[in-house]
């Protein structure tokens, strides 16, 4: 019995408190990413966004997400129930899921497996189901073609997103996320490998579906895209997954480009800030740029969109890999192993 | 270690019972569903054999890449699909004799096993802990297997100009947006301010 | 070289950065909110709100059942009824106003010879069902005696220009 304690239940108690540690902090992170985001275009439209619940309206979050609860979730007559409500649940366990490999500082990481990379892009592959299903399920044009137009353009999208990996990949010399991290203890990836780190940001913005690729959404033309018929929890869990994901997109960026946890540089002021603040700096930053992005462009045309990720981003990343290598190569700066 | 046995039948099940969902689905699209799950399952296993790079690769690549690509096509395709299966009984016996023979031949591949597990050097075959199985991987496919790696990216490769050759249709008369151009395009170049004298009008 | 410069301001996205700096800046601006239901924005005295009848200050209410009103109205959403009172005086024995169908025109009250039909300062009369804006005589007599301290002041203002 004894040893039933020491080798299963422990572990599984102190891994599921490790889940919780991550999860609770990433909800309320998300639950105020949707509450930063009406603050920050408010404020770029000289707006002062939501300001009455609470003080300075920082309840918001927790309103809403009341309200979505008491509502009703309406299922069209015509959906296929069982994949309808599989879908937004998808989409919200997949933006979560990810976070498993994410390390918030030095060993403080649920789950330090070796292909933590490719684990990522394997997770953010996966999250092309949840939109699919969403479309179909609901059988309604304007979500099935939100749903095609999103597919079509996440596949689209990684493959850059892929190269890009690779080359931080070929710098690094591991796939597992802290050894990635450490390697960039000299120097950020984002100096030597700036267009790669613009390049990955932006299918990024394409992968969440993000202005100025929200397309799928197309509220013009597609009323919501995907989600048209989703309401209320469902709807929620799809909108939370949408933040979710932006956040890990932002997380992603901050490991593979902006050396996670290490402060900018290795000197006094700068190491007394713990690792995880400088993280959770970093990815703030970079999900406040996914807001100014969507404060500042307007939505791209689909052949467009098309264009720049098949014409620009795939030949650029393919370019800039060989380039990383054959200057890694001749100037003999391959990591060893 | 007995979780790791739970999980291994865990995963098998799943894997065979969708397996048995793809065929037995009447939906097409639940068809590719229970075929996605039976890849998940599949990559399941690959990390209990401690193969992670294979079972991320097989997500990656299966699930992400191609699984999406068959669900676009179940999708935009109006079958009759009731008609395509109407024949069900009558290629019973040529499908259970290819399944049969496909059973046959792994049996085969199994019982002279010692063959291949001997050729692979033992890091791979044992997924060392020594060495990572990912550059296990690289180096057995880059060193002994090149030619036939190679290879295969060729024949990719060519599949992939020959669907480009055969589906691109040269429409001359087609006005396509040139960015370049616009981006080129100054104030200078297309507007002229022009002082129209009253009564005469520009010519 | 103009070739060099395009294809260097495309490949470091200069106007996508010059685009972003606009918001940037926009960002720290202060708001231009009204924050409405505390605060309220100016209201020109000929602003066209809600309907009143107005009275005398002896209290007699100042309609004579002329009916220019219901003739020059476009919507056709007044309608009015008289007959002469006890005291011989023509008056109306119904005014009723559809709010649904009006299109606050503002030409009943330029028709009125007599300021009786006016359109008040009030905006904020929204209402849960339609019966509630199908307002009769009594409500439009009930709105002129509320807001007769306002139309009145307005119509003081606007009085030179009429």
């Amino acid at each position: 019995m004894a040893n039933f304690w020491a080798s299963y239940a422990w572990p599984t108690v102190l891994t599921a408190a490790e889940v919780l540690a991550v999860i609770v902090p990433l909800l309320v992170a998300i639950a105020y990413l949707t509450y930063a985001e009406r603050k920050v275009l408010a404020a770029m439209q000289l707006r002062k966004g939501p300001n009455v619940v609470g003080p300075f309206g920082l309840l918001q979050p927790f309103a809403d997400g009341l309200k979505l609860f008491i509502k009703e979730t309406v299922i069209p007559s015509g959906a296929n129930r069982v994949v309808f409500i599989l879908a937004p649940v998808l989409t919200f366990t997949l933006s979560l899921i990810a976070w498993a490999v994410i390390p918030f500082a030095q060993g403080v990481v649920i789950a330090n497996i070796n292909v933590g990379l490719l684990y990522l892009f394997a997770i953010s592959s996966l999250g092309v189901y949840g939109i699919i299903i969403a479309g179909w399920a609901s059988n309604s044009r304007y979500a099935f073609l939100g749903a095609l137009r999103s597919a079509a353009q996440m596949v689209s999208y990684e493959v850059a997103a892929g190269f890009v990996l690779v080359t931080v990949l070929l710098c690094a010399g591991s796939l597992n996320l802290s050894k990635i991290v450490l390697a960039q203890r000299h120097i950020w990836f984002a100096v030597p490998l700036l267009p790669m780190f613009v390049v990955f940001y932006i299918s990024g913005l394409a992968e969440t579906n993000r202005t100025p690729f929200d397309l799928p959404e197309g509220e013009s033309e597609l009323v919501a895209g995907y989600f048209v018929e989703y309401s209320a929890m469902a709807f929620a869990l799809f909108y939370l997954g949408e933040y979710g994901n932006i956040l890990l997109v932002s997380a992603m960026s901050s490991v593979l480009f902006l050396g996670g946890w290490l402060p900018p540089f290795p000197v006094a002021p700068f190491t007394w800030v713990p690792g995880p603040l400088w993280f959770a700096f970093k990815v703030a930053v970079l999900a406040f740029g996914f807001l100014w992005v969507r404060a500042t462009f307007p939505r791209f045309r689909y052949d467009q969109l098309m264009r720049l990720g098949w014409k620009v981003f795939l030949p650029l990343s393919l370019g800039w890999l060989v380039l990383t290598a054959g200057v890694l190569l001749v100037l003999g700066w391959l990591p060893a192993h | 270690m007995i979780v790791e046995a739970i999980a291994f039948y865990i995963f098998a099940a799943v894997a065979v019972g969708a397996g048995v969902g793809v065929i037995a689905a009447r939906n097409p699209i639940h068809s590719v569903l229970f075929l996605i799950l039976a890849f998940f399952s599949s990559a399941g296993l690959f990390v209990l054999m401690g193969a992670e790079f294979l079972a991320m690769i097989l997500v990656i690549v299966y699930v992400g890449a191609v699984a999406v690509l068959f669900l676009f096509v179940v999708m935009m395709l109006d079958i009759d699909f009731r008609r395509l299966r109407s024949g069900f009984m009558r290629y019973l016996p040529v499908g259970a004799g290819i399944g049969i023979l496909l059973f046959a031949e792994l049996v085969l591949v199994f019982a002279s096993s010692e063959a291949p597990r001997a050729a692979l050097p033992s890091a791979l075959a044992r997924g060392g802990a020594s060495i990572s199985n990912t550059r296990a991987l690289g180096e057995i496919l880059y060193t002994r297997y090149i030619i036939a790696f190679e290879g295969a990216g060729l024949i990719l490769l060519v599949a992939m100009i020959g669907a480009i050759v055969l589906t691109l249709r040269r429409r001359p008369d087609l006005r396509r947006q040139k960015v370049p151009e616009q981006l080129a395009r100054r104030k200078e170049d297309s507007l002229e301010v022009v002082k129209v004298p009253i009564g005469e009008g520009i010519s | 070289m103009a070739f060099l410069k395009e294809s260097a301001r495309s490949l470091l996205l200069v106007e996508l950065l010059e685009g972003l700096g606009v918001t940037l800046r926009y960002l720290l601006k202060r708001p231009v909110t009204v924050n409405y239901p505390h605060e309220k924005g100016p209201l020109s005295p000929r602003f066209r709100g809600e309907h009143a009848l107005r009275r005398y200050p002896n209290g007699e209410e100042r309609c004579i059942a002329c009916k220019l009103c219901e003739a020059i109205c476009p919507a056709l959403a007044i309608t009015i009824e008289a007959e002469p009172r006890e005291d011989g005086s023509r008056r109306t024995t119904r005014y009723d106003i559809d709010m649904t169908k009006c299109i606050y025109c503002g030409f009943c009250q330029e028709a009125c010879p007599v300021d009786a039909i006016v359109e008040g300062p009030n905006f904020e009369f929204a209402a849960l069902t339609r019966e509630e804006l199908y307002y009769d005589k009594e409500k439009l007599l009930a709105n002129g005696d509320r807001w007769e301290e306002e139309i009145a002041k307005n119509l003081e203002l606007e009085a030179p220009y009429r």
